[in-house]
């Protein structure tokens, strides 16, 4: 099949104190096809982190399934090859990186998969090359900046590689410098044929893909292009969310009876409608 | 209170091999009751700058002045001067450690010798100027969510009715909404008590909604100080240092570029919206 | 990372960096069994200069290394002062009860003497092998023991994250130090109840930062297929050149030469 994630009914509830639980997802019915690029966006709480948490088996449902390239997330044996088909680079660049060299923890994948030293060498040669940090190669992470640390995670998750990146707010600690750099690399990365599934709080990264899923309280209300999401301004404001400065702009105008193409959600489309 | 930066110069590990020169000969004055936001790229010396204006770290040249007293002294009076500045670090729940909201929050205030019905008081008072329900006091820190701790740690700092704020990235971490809300928090904090607020932040988005004054720091030196409209607004400084212009900026520069009438320097969506009905009106 | 701890591993390219660690680690244990063990005024000599021809090899800043040995200061004058007054034997000076033996002078000065060639050796080892190389040549070392159940790969792992975090952590430290500062604490406080109270605000959070650091970084070990120590397999492999067999066996034949004069005098 060429859906390379499909869930099914997923539900994830987890137990606290008192003995009740809490429901962070509800039922969730999702698939993603191959080298598709996904941004999935909500309020804190939810529930996107848990989301993509079961997307490489991170956690189990507690109802429903979850396949990644026709495997089931839920068989122990096929676990493995669950996490090494989908990589994930989390929030903060510093409590992923695991060795004290930025060579060492590229090869932190490969080494876990058992793989002989030249091919481990290769990987992390490959991988350094990708996301440009070759010259970097024998420092200390230390030494890197946020958003070098955060390309560093990213390639010690190519090192594997992975068809599918997640991304769980991957530049929401980097300065605009470095946002660039990270988002510049995701792109690339999905031009080349990678699956990307991005999180973020940003609606303005959210314009960059085809598809965004809007969550709430473990559901997802909405699985949309960004125009048609965005028109919904009103909904998202209530939800927690924001629209980019490009889309409030464009309603106020066509409020006041101008008009515009229905699908703009960046300054640059924005303007070159206006010209 | 008055700060006065004169000629600051601070270097990190200093006559070793890896020494680097983290602030050069910053000068600078913020007066009473001001709103000043503070941006540079990662490492420009923003975090560092605002530590020495807290009196946290000894200048390596020049001087931070509170009032007239050197901020890092170890006299009583610098002391005193010190706790009149509230300092809150990127993440500041960080710093959490009590049992209960209420012994959090009353921590500044007690270090401070106030009495037992003046900490209640600044307590109750805290906690709802960061739109917390006054019933979150006896709840453990530890149980609460991530925006809800935030507002924790900042509640626990304006306690301390401090007559300078001085903020971090305060909404670093933070959701769409929760951003909106502290902000909207901090404004109303700013207006009732007239303090002066210093806020460091990557988004000038953000800055564009609180500041009336920006200072731009580069590589350590002053690369901008002055009025917000002026400073976010001028592209070539903000891209050379490594900064975003707010968006709406970034669209008025590319209608003016084709040709429209449109002033540039309008930070926020509301005026960019106006401006740009104004300009078309006015064309035909 | 603001802080240049002393001894600490600095690149570089001296004949000392290029050896294998493991030929280091068992150098360096030899070395310092020898500093504990020689009597004779020759042995300790011969010894000096072996310790300074490795110093020389390994390109070290001799101000740089004679400033570690600021950090034993203190102890090594207590136990100098100790040493003088208990040791038994032909008095030199008389402080009413206390006197002072030339016996206690020698094996005062002898026993500061043996902690400056330790604290040298040591700093020499690691100034020229990184903290990530001391733990794989721990981990090959030790892996025998592996055979009889010891979990000596997993110990490796802690050691290279303990050490990957250690500057993030002093880092943490100084953060959380300074916020507390800025509400009021006073950390440099005469008064011992006030320091005692300067603890929890410190403690608490540094420890809870710790531990959330651990999970998250569990977390992305588990996301990188992580699934135990055992099973892994390694990007660099340790290979022993000739220069390695060529100090190894200089190291043995410098200790026959000066167990054997120990001998004979």
């Amino acid at each position: 099949m060429s859906a390379f994630i499909k869930i099914e009914g997923l539900e994830h509830s987890y137990p606290l104190d008192g003995g009740e639980r809490i429901a962070a997802l509800r039922g969730i019915d999702l698939t993603i096809e191959r080298g598709e690029w996904v941004a999935i966006v909500g309020a804190n709480g939810s529930g996107k982190t848990t989301l993509a948490r079961h997307m490489n088996g991170l956690l189990l449902p507690t109802a429903g399934r979850v396949w990644v390239d026709g495997l089931l997330t839920s068989e122990p044996r096929d676990l493995w090859a669950v996490r090494q088909r989908v990589g994930m680079v989390f929030q903060n660049p510093d409590n992923q990186i695991v060795a004290s060299t930025v060579e060492e923890d590229v090869a932190f994948g490969p080494e876990n998969a058992a793989l002989p030293s030249d091919e481990i060498k290769r990987r992390v040669d490959d991988a350094l090359a990708t996301v440009g940090l070759t010259e970097h190669r024998t420092r200390p992470p230390q030494m890197l900046s946020g958003g070098q640390r955060q390309l560093l995670a990213i390639a010690g998750v190519l090192a594997a590689r992975p068809a599918c990146l997640i991304f769980d707010e991957p530049a929401s600690m980097l300065d605009p410098a470095h946002r660039y750099q990270v988002m510049d690399t995701i792109r690339r990365l999905n031009d080349e044929g990678l699956t990307i599934v991005l999180i973020t709080q940003a609606m303005e990264e959210a314009t960059a893909v085809r598809r965004i899923l809007v969550m709430r309280e473990g559901r997802i209300v909405m699985d949309d292009s960004p125009a048609r999401v965005f028109q919904q301004g009103d909904q998202l404001r209530e939800w927690g969310l924001d629209l980019p400065v490009a889309v409030e702009i464009a309603r106020g105008l066509r409020r006041r009876g101008w008009r515009l193409p229905p699908d703009l959600a960046t300054v640059e489309q924005l303007a070159r409608a206006l010209c | 209170m008055l700060i006065r930066v004169e000629n600051l110069s601070h270097t990190y590990i200093p006559g070793t091999p890896l020494a680097r020169a983290a602030l050069r000969d910053i000068s600078l004055e913020i007066a009473p009751g001001e709103r000043v936001g503070l941006a540079g790229r990662t490492g420009s010396g923003k975090s560092t700058l605002v530590q020495h204006i807290a009196g946290l770290l000894i200048p390596a040249a020049g001087r931070v002045l509170l009032d007239g007293i050197p901020a890092h002294a170890r006299t009583a009076r610098a002391r005193a001067a010190r706790l009149r500045i509230g300092l809150a670090f990127q993440h500041p729940e960080d710093q959490i450690f009590e049992q209960t909201v209420f012994r959090e929050i009353a921590f500044g205030p007690r270090n401070l010798g106030l009495d037992k019905a003046e900490i209640a008081a600044r307590v109750e008072w805290a906690i709802n100027m960061v739109g917390l329900p006054s019933a979150m006091a006896s709840r453990s820190p530890f149980t609460l969510s991530g925006g809800e701790t935030r507002r924790v740690a900042l509640a626990s700092i304006l306690a301390m009715r401090p007559q300078v704020l001085i903020l971090d990235e305060p909404t670093a971490g933070l959701d769409p909404g929760g951003r909106r809300e502290l902000i909207a928090h901090l404004r109303d904090w700013q207006c009732k008590t007239g303090s002066t607020l210093l806020m460091v932040s990557h988004s000038p988005d953000e800055l564009a909604c609180i500041v009336e004054r920006v200072i731009v720091l580069d590589d350590g030196q002053l690369a901008a100080d002055g009025r917000a409209s002026d400073v976010l607004s001028n592209v070539a400084l903000m891209s050379a240092a490594g900064l975003d212009v707010p968006q709406s900026v970034r669209l008025l520069c590319a209608l003016r570029r084709s040709g429209w009438a449109v002033r540039t320097n309008l930070l926020l969506p509301e005026e960019a919206l106006d401006e740009i009905i104004r300009a078309r009106r006015e064309a035909a | 990372m603001n802080l240049l701890l002393p001894g600490a591993y600095i690149a570089a390219d001296s004949a000392l960096h290029r050896l294998d660690p493991r030929v280091k680690l068992m150098a360096a244990f030899a070395l310092m069994v020898l500093a504990l063990v020689v009597h004779s005024l020759a042995s300790l000599v011969f010894l000096t200069l072996f310790v300074i021809a490795i110093a020389i090899l390994a390109a070290a800043p001799p101000m740089a290394l004679l400033r570690t040995l600021g950090a034993i200061f203190w102890l090594g004058f207590l136990m100098f002062f100790f040493r003088l007054f208990t040791t038994p034997g032909q008095p030199l000076i008389v402080v009413g009860p206390l006197s002072v033996t030339r016996e206690g002078l020698l094996v005062g000065a002898t026993q500061i003497y043996r902690l400056c060639l330790l604290v040298i050796l040591s700093t020499l080892l690691t100034f020229t092998t990184s903290p990530t190389q001391l733990a794989h040549g721990l981990e090959v070392l030790f892996k025998p023991l592996a055979q009889i159940g010891l979990p000596v790969r997993e110990f490796a792992l802690v050691l290279t994250i303990a050490l990957r975090f250690a500057p993030a952590l002093l880092d943490e430290i100084d953060k959380i130090g300074k916020a507390q500062r800025a509400r009021g604490v006073q950390m440099d406080s005469r008064n011992p109840l006030r320091q005692a109270q300067s603890w929890s605000p410190l403690f608490v959070p540094i420890f809870v930062a710790a531990f959330r650091r651990a999970d998250e970084l569990a977390t992305a070990m588990e996301a990188r297929g992580f699934r135990g120590a055992q099973y892994r397999t390694r990007l660099h492999q340790l290979h022993l050149s000739r220069q390695d067999v060529l100090a190894a066996l200089s190291i043995l034949f410098i200790s026959l030469v000066i167990l054997i004069g120990e001998r004979m005098t």
